[in-house]
């Protein structure tokens, strides 16, 4: 069994608990933990894949679970249905009706900020029910900056790499009303991701770097820089929440913004699922129905400080519980959630869009740009038979 | 060793013999002491530029549950229609002409700085060549750090009262940014290339010099320049080389942006390979990689030439 | 290009190390230029690597907030071991020390071997098909390493294998896979075969006329007298292995066999710890920057005196 989780104790701890509790519940089989660090896990899986040395259950990313079951690198996980019918939509990974993943937990994205930064300037403090719009937003951004108190009055992240670009922007371009590809057919990204909304979704991202509201490229740790006073709103993951309260008393977790469609963001975290050469399936199954309990929900989700998958896990854990300090994640989750496009096309999808995104942050044609990310992804889905 | 052999070690070396081939034993041997090599560059060095060479004209998909097929130059056609292709390639030009003068002429200058009985002359030495030894991996997290707006090298460009760029964020300044930190990076290396090359040259050579009253700079023009040629030619041909596989400092700091201003040729190959999953298409530009590569080689060759007449 | 020269084979006349020992002492002025000069440069290559050590003693939110000054390079504020600590908690570092100093103690070793003997061949044996030989060997240098590593990762899965259990087919996660594709180096074979080119040839035939083979040659004439070649190959074979990174990450999967690079992606999360990168940066360039110190003033002075001592 393979893990991404090299390096981050908790959860490699948590995972280590699970397999323990199963390796001493039953005679049959056993399980044994291997762990990689988190950046490069998908080269090692890629490699072994290809070579036919995949192990029997491994962990992936969400937005991946499609790529790899089309590949025929996952097995469908067969009579699971009803172990994960609470779980929130995005912690399951389906291809073509069937059940490939599930994961312990999900991320948010927030806009975190301070209390003190928003009442002293006069700034409403926006709700699940009532978001901050994007005039609002642009309009706290100019107070904040008027204050002269802050190097910019927020910080994206920029300068975080990989998947974070679409996991984190194209919620809003989604917010917008565009979208990575046509969610009708998974065929073509014409219309969605170069129609007006995308277009307008595009010109505010540029403006924000324009106006002087955020950096164009983030320093090394936006986190860091939002405790030292330098950033007022920090767009971020719930991950953040640990040290940004241990540094503030009156730290405020925001909805992210509305910009007509609601507020999106981005769902799917790592999830479980099952090598299609794995020897022995009845094995790798029996565990991951075993380790798709509440208990080990909680535990995973707690001991990460994650959003738990499900409702009755979170009443277990710290924070999740009612009037939990973190159960405004959960919410979020449950009502902004939207997962990446589930298809194989989706790797090549996101790291387009990465290119597209950085380039329209440094002042690139947003019309330009977009269409030729279109032409781009178009030309991939085709060329690959539309993954049929 | 014996004073016999010292002394003919000390006499200049005859021209190479020109005859027939050696003697059937000698070319017995000789096959026996390079077999190992030999395997073992054919298999890790020829055989995947083969292959390269070969997928490049099919559909290869790193993730694929089809077989590749034969598609003839299409991954040409759509490549040469790429605009990122255009700027990679721009890009690996600019900064091989850039960087070969201006790190190969810093790397002499420090040798001569160094190269020098003063105080702590092996304490500089060494503080010049500590960069090499470090991982570039390491050095470009490092340089991440220093070249933020508000990091360490624009704090120190503001005692100055200069308002330093944005250095990686934008794409005026950023394949600059890279060039220096590759520079500062590999810099030692060739300074200790330089500093072997500076004192192979006979010390009765400066002295006659002196006595003819030459100033510093007509030593330099007159004495060390010319004795260092073949350590000219070492140097360049190394730096390009390296200069044109630029991908790691890419990779780790900039992903090829601001707007493709830093993205390179190897670093594309690799995008598009890996991460997009298309070894095919990826293929197709390690090929015009090595093309480029060969005719530059080839050009320098040629320039090269008469001073490799011996 | 075949004729390039490496100062390491350039041992014509043995050239006094610091050859401007014996000349007038230059004006003060001059002097104090030059150590200024010298001091600058020592600060531009030096403080970086001062920055990165300086910082791992410190917490995250205090290497920013020190970002912007002198305070940077100077340990003050809330110094801990605390990094450390973390890092020797996320990563078993000694066995990943211990892999990294047998992959690049083997590829060097046998490097050297297989390397120079090639060289040998190529440069004092007389046989047919040599001038092609050398040409293609020449010509694999310019193929970095990047723009191979997919062809060369489906290669590697072919190749038979052998364990406690029996035979079977892949290389990944072993230590061959890191060691054998880079013992076998064009660049090493280069600098041998200009040093060999350049030991006279008499040395041989007397040796013949004693009855000695060719190999003995090899081991007992011509292999002694290249110690500057050998320390030049061990040098520039060392660095690359030590620092290997996207090739391991692509071709091992347990930590076993893994080597200190790799280690790195164990704290590049989405939230990293800055201070545990420098920690890590700091523990695995460190020792590396020690054995460069006191092995690189034996470095240097072995190319430059290499005619004097033999």
């Amino acid at each position: 069994m393979w893990t991404h989780n090299a390096g981050n104790e908790a959860e490699l701890a948590a995972i280590e608990a699970i397999v323990d509790a199963f390796n001493e519940s039953q005679e049959e089989y056993t399980v044994k933990v291997q762990a990689f660090p988190q950046d490069s896990y998908n080269q090692s899986v890629v490699a072994a894949a290809s070579s036919k040395s995949l192990p029997c259950i491994l962990d992936i990313d969400g937005p991946n679970v499609p790529n790899w079951a089309w590949a025929g690198y996952l097995a469908p996980l067969e009579g699971i249905e009803d172990l994960v019918a609470d779980y929130l939509p995005s912690t399951v990974g389906t291809y073509e009706d069937q059940i490939y993943s599930y994961g312990y937990y999900d991320v948010a994205l927030t806009m975190v900020s301070r209390e003190s930064y928003l009442n002293d300037n006069g700034i409403r403090i926006p709700t699940v029910e009532q978001p901050w719009t994007v005039d609002e937003f642009n309009a706290a951004l100019e107070t904040l900056k008027a204050t002269g108190q802050f190097e910019y009055p927020a910080d994206f992240a920029t300068s975080f790499t990989g998947e974070w670009w679409p996991y984190a922007y194209s919620p809003l371009l989604q917010s917008f009303g565009g979208d990575l590809i046509n969610r009708d057919d998974y065929r073509s990204a014409d219309g969605v991701l170069n129609g007006p909304e995308a277009i307008e979704w595009a010109t505010w991202f540029r403006s924000l770097v324009t106006n002087g509201y955020i950096p164009l490229k983030s320093g090394a740790d936006p986190a860091a820089d939002f405790i030292n006073g330098k950033s007022a709103i920090l767009y971020n993951g719930t991950w953040t929440a640990t040290a940004t309260r241990d540094a503030f008393d009156d730290v405020v977790f925001l909805p992210s913004i509305d910009a007509g469609n609601g507020p999106k963001i981005g769902g799917g975290s790592w999830q479980w699922g099952m090598s299609a050469t794995c020897e022995d399936q009845e094995g790798a199954l029996a565990y991951l129905k075993f380790a798709a309990a509440d208990e080990w929900v909680a535990k995973v989700a707690g001991d990460t400080q994650n959003i738990p998958t499900t409702e009755s896990a979170a009443a277990e854990v710290e924070g999740y519980g009612p009037d939990g300090e973190n159960n405004i994640f959960r919410t979020y989750s449950e009502e902004f959630a939207l997962v990446r496009p589930p298809t194989p096309g989706y790797p090549f999808i996101a790291t387009t869009f990465q290119t597209a995104a950085q380039d329209i942050l440094n002042g690139a044609d947003p019309q330009q740009t977009l269409d030729q990310a279109v032409a781009d992804i178009d030309a991939n889905q085709e060329s690959n038979n539309y993954f049929e | 060793m014996t004073p016999a052999v010292v002394a003919a070690r000390l006499e200049p070396s005859p021209p190479r013999r020109r005859g027939p081939a050696g003697s059937r034993n000698q070319r017995t041997i000789a096959w026996l002491m390079m077999l190992p090599a030999a395997v073992l560059i054919i298999t890790f060095l020829i055989v995947p530029i083969g292959l390269t060479f070969v997928l490049a004209f099919t559909d290869a998909k790193l993730i694929s549950p089809r077989p590749a097929q034969f598609i003839g130059v299409d991954n040409f056609v759509r490549l040469f229609e790429n605009g990122t292709f255009w700027a990679s390639l721009r890009n690996t030009i600019i900064f091989t002409i850039v960087i070969v003068p201006f790190q190969s002429g810093l790397a002499l200058g420090l040798a001569l700085l160094v190269n020098t009985k003063m105080r702590g002359t092996n304490f500089f030495r060494t503080i010049y060549f500590l960069p090499l030894v470090t991982s570039i991996v390491v050095v470009s997290m490092l340089w991440l750090f220093m070249y933020q707006p508000n990091g360490l090298i624009n704090s120190i460009l503001a005692r100055f009262g200069i308002q330093g760029p944005d250095w990686l964020g934008n794409p005026a300044t950023a394949l600059l940014a890279i060039i220096l930190m590759s520079a500062w990076q590999a810099m030692g290396l060739h300074m200790v290339v330089w500093l072997a090359g500076l004192q192979t040259i006979p010390a009765d050579l400066y002295e006659a010099a002196d006595l003819d009253g030459a100033s510093k700079w007509q030593q330099f023009a007159n004495v060390t320049w010319p004795g260092l040629r073949q350590t000219r030619t070492f140097i360049l041909i190394t730096i390009t080389i390296a200069a044109f596989g630029l991908f790691t400092q890419v990779n780790l700091m900039t992903q090829g942006g601001p707007l493709n201003a830093t993205t390179t040729l190897v670093y594309q190959a690799v995008q598009t390979g890996f991460r997009q999953q298309q070894t095919g298409y990826a293929s197709a530009i390690s090929l015009v990689f090595f093309v480029l590569v060969l005719i530059v080689t080839l050009i320098q060759r040629y320039l090269t030439r008469d001073k490799e007449v011996r | 290009m075949t004729e390039v020269i490496a100062h390491v084979a350039d041992r014509t006349a043995p050239a006094p190390l610091e050859h401007e020992a014996g000349r007038t002492r230059p004006p003060v002025l001059r002097r104090v230029v030059g150590m200024a000069v010298r001091i600058v440069a020592a600060l531009v290559f030096g403080l970086p690597l001062l920055f990165m050590v300086i910082s791992s003693f410190k917490p995250d939110t205090q290497i920013f907030a020190d970002l912007g000054g002198i305070q940077a390079f100077l340990p003050v504020g809330a110094l801990s071991l605390d990094n450390y600590t973390g890092v020797f908690e996320r990563v078993p570092f000694a066995t990943f020390l211990f892999n990294s100093i047998l992959i690049s103690v083997l590829t060097v070793g046998l490097g050297i071997i297989v390397n120079s003997m090639a060289a040998f061949a190529l440069a004092r044996l007389r046989f047919r098909g040599q001038k092609l030989a050398l040409g293609i060997i020449l010509a694999t240098l310019i193929v970095p390493f990047e723009v191979m590593a997919l062809p060369l990762l489906w290669e590697v899965n072919l190749l038979p294998n052998v364990d406690s259990l029996g035979f079977y087919q892949g290389w990944l996660d072993t230590y061959q896979v890191q060691i054998v594709p880079f013992i076998a180096n064009a660049f090493s074979i280069f600098l041998f075969y200009q040093y060999f080119d350049s030991i006279p040839k008499e040395l041989d035939e007397a040796a013949t006329v004693d009855g000695a083979g060719w190999f003995r040659i090899y081991r007992s004439i011509v292999m002694p007298l290249a110690g500057p070649a050998v320390a030049t190959v061990a040098i520039l074979m060392f660095l690359p292995a030590w620092n290997q990174y996207l090739w391991p990450l692509m071709v091992t999967q347990s930590e076993a066999v893994r080597p200190v690079m790799v280690g790195i992606d164990y704290f590049k999360q989405l939230n990293v710890s800055w201070g545990q990168i420098m920690a890590y940066a700091s523990i695995i360039t460190v020792p590396i920057l020690i054995l460069f110190i006191a092995f690189q003033r034996s470095f240097v002075n072995s190319i430059a005196s290499s005619g004097v001592k033999g």
